[in-house]
């Protein structure tokens, strides 16, 4: 299910190795993708674990960097107040759209949570006053802070390695366990004696939790949050690189998040159809590798082994 | 006379126009072991879903255990000590038998909300399911992945995972359905050796097997009971032999299984 312990730490040691080699501007695309990687990681609880594919997870993120800047700028607050507030702002928001799409599943819960998502966006467009409109909101958090490019990749760093590791127990735990029972058969956890929307419920919560946190990475990051932070494309982006990596393999969200941002940038330079680019290479993807990345390595690791990985069936 | 345990009181589903089940009323004493036959389209599985909770009854009323169950939702009746098994199987196929396990076993406590604990299950329920498999004769095959596994032992996990809350209703759907005679075989004495003081109801197509196991029978046809009689009354009741077979019981293949 997981990769194992020392293919988990042999990344961990090279991910904190990026910024002692690289040069600064690649520094910030390395702290582009681990931010990104959260965010994956995070669509992946819902879509991989509960089966449950959302397409707002964009717009959760999205809130968590605006609530960050308009409380840090507009506000005054200190960072620390403004970066949990952002990190609550989207587990409120999650919230708030779990109890209205667990009950839905499948294309359902696909389409009802795009329309909350740009629900989200609407908001972030027209409310002017607060939200700086397309203009979005412009601070000086990350100058405030006095973080380099290579402070700001540390920092990053070890808060993904931590929200990481949160996650991982996570899905390993108890209740990650009931979430993949309620992937495999809603009907039968029912009449084990689970209550399945509180379950799913709590999923949302915490995913938009986690999401939150990479939100609130980003704004520091970015120091500018607009409506295209919020905007579909971004949920859309969020879940191909969870399909890239490996749905269900968590850690994938590393190797999706990697593979897009660094193909954007490698094709940014050359032409301005990035979005073509990107269509053509997810059509590949489900072509040769439906299950991703991780996925395909593991599929190849046990066929080397010999087990027969869709078993023998009845 | 001693009060039933379980109690259906003019249970009618209607499916649009058609009544699905009418005006049924079913009694079991605690411990009773009750075969529901039919044939197809009698309404068994509509009767069952009405006990479990799937559907709710367009009118009349289940009690159990003295308390009123009726528009109960089937996770509530897993905390009143109701279990079922399911007829299509839909175990969680992607886990193992130790996973399967373990989801049945947290399903009634608290401990489902651990959200970063270590995913072990505490001793009390770790001797559960060992019993369950045990009584089930799948201990040893915790690590196996359920998709894998054959058919016949995939029911024996369905009756597992129904036991491992040690309920004191067990609602049995077809569990030989689509199974060998020695799978058949085995399934039978699982059921047979179950505890005496759980309250079964038992719903299967072949009667012989079915007869062999409980102590009392209701048979159904459009809806509503014909008959309702001891296992050896129905063996011989012309009016069963009429509706339900069709014909009088033919003779055996010589390698048919006793059970």
């Amino acid at each position: 299910m997981m990769l194992s312990r020392p293919y988990a730490l042999a990344g961990a040691a090279f991910l904190a190795c990026v910024p002692l080699v690289l040069p600064s501007y690649y520094v910030s695309v390395a702290t582009q993708i681990l931010i990104f990687s959260v965010l994956t990681m995070s669509i992946d609880v819902l879509a991989g674990f509960t089966g449950r594919t959302p397409l707002c997870f964009g717009a959760i993120f999205g809130t968590s960097a605006y609530v960050v800047l308009y409380t840090f700028s507009v506000f005054g607050w200190p960072w620390p107040l403004a970066m949990i507030c952002g990190v609550l702002g989207a587990s409120l928001l999650a919230l708030l759209f779990a109890a209205l799409a667990v009950r839905t599943s499948g294309v359902y819960f696909l389409l009802l949570t795009l329309a909350l998502g740009l629900i989200v966006w609407g908001i972030c467009l027209r409310w002017t006053p607060v939200t700086g409109g397309e203009n979005g909101l412009r601070t000086e958090l990350r100058q405030s802070l006095g973080l380099s490019a290579r402070g700001l990749y540390a920092c990053v760093a070890l808060v993904v390695g931590v929200v990481t590791f949160a996650m991982w127990r996570f899905v390993r735990s108890p209740f990650g366990l009931t979430l993949r029972g309620i992937k495999e058969g809603e009907g039968r956890m029912a009449s084990l004696g689970y209550d399945v929307p509180l379950h799913l419920t709590i999923a949302f919560t915490a995913a938009g939790f986690f999401a939150g946190i990479a939100g609130v990475l980003y704004a520091v990051f970015n120091d500018f949050v607009s409506p295209s932070t919020v905007q579909l494309a971004q949920s859309v982006s969020g879940l191909l690189m969870a399909i890239v990596g490996g749905i269900g393999t968590l850690f994938g969200g590393f190797v999706g998040a990697f593979v897009i941002i660094a193909l954007e940038q490698a094709v940014s330079s050359v032409t301005e159809r990035w979005p073509m680019v990107l269509g053509l290479t997810f059509i590949a993807i489900m072509i040769f590798a439906p299950e991703g990345v991780i996925g395909k390595a593991r599929l190849l690791l046990t066929k080397s082994h010999n087990i027969d990985p869709d078993g023998v069936g009845r | 006379m001693p009060e039933a345990i379980l109690a259906l009181t003019d249970i009618t589903v209607q499916f649009g126009a058609l009544k699905a089940v009418n005006q049924v009323s079913l009694s079991l004493m605690a411990g009773e072991r009750r075969a529901v036959l039919g044939p197809n389209g009698a309404g068994k599985t509509t009767l069952f879903n009405a006990i479990t909770g799937a559907i709710f009854p367009n009118a009349g009323r289940v009690m159990w255990e003295g308390g009123e169950i009726t528009r109960m939702s089937p996770q509530r009746r897993a905390h009143r000590g109701v279990a079922r098994t399911f007829q299509i199987t839909n175990l969680f196929g992607q886990l193992s038998v130790a996973e399967n396990m373990r989801l049945a076993a947290r399903g009634l406590s608290a401990s489902k909300f651990a959200l970063f604990g270590q995913d072990r299950l505490s001793a009390a329920q770790s001797a559960q399911v060992a019993a369950a498999l045990a009584m089930s004769g799948l201990a040893g095959q915790e690590a196996v992945i359920v998709k894998t596994m054959s058919y016949g032992e995939q029911r024996q996990l369905e009756v597992a995972m129904a036991l491992v809350g040690t309920p004191r209703l067990l609602l049995l759907d077809e569990p030989a359905a689509g199974l060998s005679p020695s799978e058949r075989g085995r399934l039978a004495e699982i059921i047979r050796n179950l505890p005496r003081d759980l309250t079964l109801v038992l719903i299967e197509h072949d009667m012989d097997l079915a007869l062999a196991l409980v102590d009392s029978v209701t048979v159904m046809q459009n809806g509503q009971v014909i008959v309702e009689a001891s296992p050896s009354e129905i063996r011989t009741n012309a009016l069963v032999q009429d509706v339900y077979l069709g014909k009088p019981h033919e003779v055996r293949l010589s390698d048919a299984p006793t059970y």
